[in-house]
């Protein structure tokens, strides 16, 4: 259990650095802002506590926060999408899933169910997180464009960071 | 009661979740509508440190750039210089200046974070309460404006930079003095937006942009940047200017910010008038 959560720290550690050291610094155009930090909230055990998911993403969003010195638009933004995850894989999990305390990962879930949960969960997080930023709807499209091509962007690096990581699992399965 | 507690322990979780996404929200209606950064000031210190030493890093790669940027900093001052001068004043009398008073002074500092890709972007500079800087002193490079400082912690300052939502720098042309105001439209970091020049004022392509004496922040006549293009829609009172700014955001590395010495004395003044308004 505690190797478990000592596994989990560091893996939050690693994200986090290579969110704010790597994937802020990519200046691909003002339209693509990656946040593959969440990828850490969407890849936590399905068994793992409401409570605890609700906390671990306000703590998450919080980090963010204070490493952009924004004013609570990550807790906002990570906090809700935390939230709706629990409802979401209530609806969309099996009884084996959670008896096997699988991870909602590529490899156990399949390729489309995995980019499908990616994409709802990362378009409710930037949605949140750019009109919060933008504060408004005064320049509205050119927002939702961000939002879209930032999910899109956001999504295709989850799921290479899964081909890489976990490439011999599913070979395995 | 006993229903009442049963209903809570039951959505539990939908409270915590409730309590914390508000408190989310208040930090946000906070932060926008009273632009007191006071969140930003309890973090600047941890997370700043965090940015210093990925910074130095990152500054040995930026070396030769720097150096050149320097250089030709350098080669500007020093035709600048009083013994690059020729002495034109046979005056026998040395005469004591009192006719100047120091208004501004400049305190070198190096950026620490920086980001140009968001729709608000932050700077971050080494320079803190202990070397004299307070909210709302502008920030410039040596090439034009990059913001105004926001928060300042005793090492550390952020700055909201000219690339933010909530940054308006009153501006004018320098040829005619048409005053307007700059706003980033959060597209291309290389340029931003002039509003509000009246129609009748006549414009052209490449006439500097620069700050206006209206603003307490920025002494008068500092380059921001030139006209890219622009445009007059029918019916439209004003004109659409796009300006592409001097500053490059990207590379932005050392920067000076500005300490004006006598704001106090002007805004204390300038509140008095608001007062007997009333």
């Amino acid at each position: 259990m505690i190797l478990e959560i000592l596994s989990y720290l560091l893996r939050f550690i690693a994200i986090m650095l290579l969110q704010l050291l790597v994937i802020n610094n990519i200046e691909l155009s003002s339209y693509i802002n990656p946040y593959i930090y969440i990828s850490f909230i969407l890849l936590l055990p399905i068994t793992i506590k409401p409570w605890q998911l609700v906390l671990i993403s306000f703590l998450c969003g919080g980090v963010m926060d204070a490493f952009s010195s924004t004013p609570g638009l990550h807790i906002a933004a990570t906090n809700f999408m935390g939230f709706i995850r629990i409802h979401y894989l209530k609806a969309t999990t099996t009884k084996e899933d959670m008896e096997g305390r699988i991870v909602p990962s590529l490899s156990q879930k399949g390729v489309v169910w995995f980019v499908f949960y990616c994409f709802v969960m990362t378009f409710i997080h930037h949605l949140i997180l750019f009109f919060l930023e933008i504060y408004g709807f005064q320049e509205f499209f050119s927002t939702i464009t961000r939002v879209l091509l930032s999910s899109v962007v956001t999504v295709l690096l989850i799921v290479i960071g899964q081909l890489l990581f976990y490439r011999s699992k599913i070979k395995n399965g | 009661m006993r229903n009442l507690i049963f209903f809570i322990s039951k959505y539990y979780v939908f409270f915590l979740f409730f309590t914390l996404e508000v408190f989310a929200f208040v930090i946000v209606y906070r932060f926008n509508n009273y632009q007191k950064a006071s969140f930003v000031n309890y973090t600047t210190g941890v997370t700043s440190s965090f940015y210093t030493t990925v910074n130095n890093t990152n500054q040995y790669f930026n070396l030769r750039r720097v150096n050149d940027s320097l250089q030709m900093e350098n080669a500007r001052l020093h035709s600048q210089l009083i013994t690059s001068y020729y002495q034109n004043n046979f005056s026998p009398k040395q005469i004591n200046d009192t006719m100047y008073k120091q208004q501004y002074e400049y305190i070198p500092a190096t950026v620490v974070n920086n980001s140009v890709t968001k729709r608000n972007n932050y700077i971050t500079l080494n320079r803190g309460k202990d070397h004299g800087v307070e909210a709302e002193m502008g920030v410039i490079s040596e090439t034009g404006i990059v913001g105004i400082v926001m928060s300042v912690s005793d090492h550390y300052c952020t700055v909201l930079s000219l690339l933010n939502n909530n940054c308006k720098i009153s501006a004018k042309i320098k040829k005619n003095g048409a005053f307007g105001s700059l706003r980033w439209e959060g597209d291309d970091p290389k340029y931003a937006k002039l509003l509000d020049v009246n129609k009748h004022v006549p414009i052209a392509t490449n006439d500097e942009i620069i700050t206006s004496n209206f603003s307490t922040i920025f002494p008068e006549g500092i380059p921001i940047g030139r006209i890219f293009s622009h445009s007059l829609d029918a019916g439209d009172n004003f004109h659409t200017i796009k300006v592409e700014l001097y500053t490059d955001f990207g590379t932005v590395s050392s920067v000076y910010i500005i300490r004006n010495l006598m704001k106090g004395e002007q805004t204390n003044l300038e509140s008095t008038l608001i007062e007997t308004k009333k």
